[in-house]
């Protein structure tokens, strides 16, 4: 084992851990919330537009994320649109996530009972309020865990990202294995990394989980 | 002599409703008064239940009108979301909302729908509390509570939006014997107290204390309807009659 290898590659991973974070948390806000327009959309069977979340979430759901990256960062130019590959990397992680996020909701929302609703309904809430206040907290305490494995499952999708060039963990451990061939150290180093982002992200979320399920559980 | 004016609150004429094939109200009119306690009964399928969603606009009718306070269901001055914040309603599952706390459930209609200022609605709701002796619960969770506490709840819920009447839905119907009658005693103050209300109960001696004036109700119809005594004591159909002695055991 390589001590002096792994203490000069620390800064180095130091900083791919903030491009693989700051990638993985837009990824994840806006996965959320295309996946709470898809999930209402489908709860309020509206149906102008159910027909085309239906299909973004058959096409998000059943196509690998490199193979929407590809179509991101190689095959939009040639349609004249240029992005940077951080801005692949949201839009690639928003696309994937969103459908599943919706998913995770849609099953919340339609656990929530229709005489919950009906109740809302009696004592005069309009269908905002009765959506804000009665429907969308059940179904979150339901919810929350199929959302809280989505977040998980999307931050360990970014270590695909390094086909569209992006220097995060993965693309870095890559570089210095073909530079240095310390590849032990380089991969230990991206698992104790990705161990450092989920473990805090995965205890966060049985913290959430509890607080929003305590209400109604009491668990 | 001049007939003294009648203050109508709810004119309900002509009232169909059906499933698909299936006719469930088919030309109800009841015609309740302010103050008046009216008690709905009948065998189960009869179309009671049907007929107090429709109040509520729970229910959509197909046929004849409904009026509440001098308005009529449909028409352009008529809004269900501002009606319904007037017409309680209590149901038969005893049902609260489980992630909010006995108060936030009482609170919620007064504070988002009527938008009444949180010092205001609290204080009457810790004053309906303490009359359902339940004062001491306020910060429970559903979940903390038995179906009669969570019962009564619901009835503090639909009375501290200050209605002009209140609809019952067999609202003991899925509670143990044990609890029923700490429900019914609610209900019976707040009927004291001058509420107007529609009641469907399958209690018959709730109902002859209760009511001013008793429907029953039969296949989408009302069978029979008169003074909650009179009904009780002399009923005038053979229906209604055969239905009672049901409830009596030698």
């Amino acid at each position: 084992m390589n001590v002096g290898f792994i203490a000069d590659a620390i800064p180095i991973y130091g900083r791919a851990i903030i491009v693989t974070l700051r990638i993985a948390v837009l990824g994840i806000l806006f996965s959320l919330v295309i996946g709470v327009i898809c999930g209402l959309v489908a709860y309020c069977k509206m149906k102008a537009v159910d027909k085309l979340t239906r299909g973004y979430i058959e096409l998000s759901r059943n196509t690998p994320l490199v193979i929407q990256l590809f179509f991101l960062y190689y095959g939009l130019p040639k349609l004249g649109v240029m992005l940077s590959n951080e801005a692949c990397a949201v839009i690639g992680l928003s696309f994937l996530g969103g459908s599943y996020m919706a998913e995770s909701l849609r099953g919340g929302l339609e656990a929530v009972s229709k005489v919950q609703v009906e109740l809302g309904l009696s004592i005069g809430l309009d269908t905002f309020q009765l959506i804000r206040f009665v429907v969308f907290p059940q179904a979150m305490a339901v919810a929350v865990p199929a959302l809280g494995a989505n977040c998980v499952f999307l931050i360990k999708e970014t270590s695909v990202l390094s086909i569209i060039a992006l220097r995060d963990l993965m693309s870095v451990t890559k570089e210095l294995i073909g530079m240095y061939y310390n590849t032990t150290e380089s991969l230990l180093l991206l698992v104790v990394c990705y161990l450092l982002i989920l473990l805090p992200v995965s205890f966060g979320l049985t913290f959430l989980e509890r607080r929003v399920r305590y209400a109604e559980f009491g668990v | 002599m001049t007939a003294q004016k009648r203050d109508v609150i709810l004119d309900i004429k002509g009232l169909r409703k059906s499933y698909g094939d299936k006719i469930v109200l088919n030309g109800v009119d009841i015609c309740v008064e302010r103050g008046e306690a009216v008690v709905i009964i009948g065998p189960s399928g009869c179309g009671k239940t049907t007929l107090l969603r429709c109040v509520n606009g729970l229910e959509t009718h197909q046929g004849g009108t409904i009026t509440i306070d001098g308005r009529e269901a449909g028409s352009k001055n008529f809004d269900w979301i501002l009606v319904r914040q007037k017409v309680g309603m209590v149901f038969q599952s005893y049902d609260l909302f489980p992630h909010m706390t006995v108060l936030e459930n009482i609170l919620l209609g007064p504070l988002r729908a009527q938008k009444r200022t949180r010092e205001e609605a609290s204080g009457q709701a810790i004053r309906l509390l303490e009359r359902v002796g339940l004062a001491d619960r306020v910060n429970d969770f559903p979940r903390q509570l038995s179906g009669g506490q969570r019962q009564r709840i619901a009835i503090v819920r639909a009375l501290c939006m200050n209605p002009d009447i209140m609809l019952f839905d067999e609202v003991t119907a899925s509670l143990d014997p044990e609890m029923v009658r700490e429900v019914l005693d609610v209900i019976l103050g707040v009927a004291r107290q001058g509420m107007t209300m529609m009641i469907v109960t399958h209690e018959m001696g709730f109902a002859r204390v209760a009511a001013d004036k008793v429907i029953f109700m039969e296949g989408g119809v009302i069978a029979e309807e008169g003074p909650a005594k009179e009904f009780f004591t002399l009923p005038k159909t053979e229906r209604a009659r055969r239905f009672l002695n049901t409830f009596y055991f030698e």
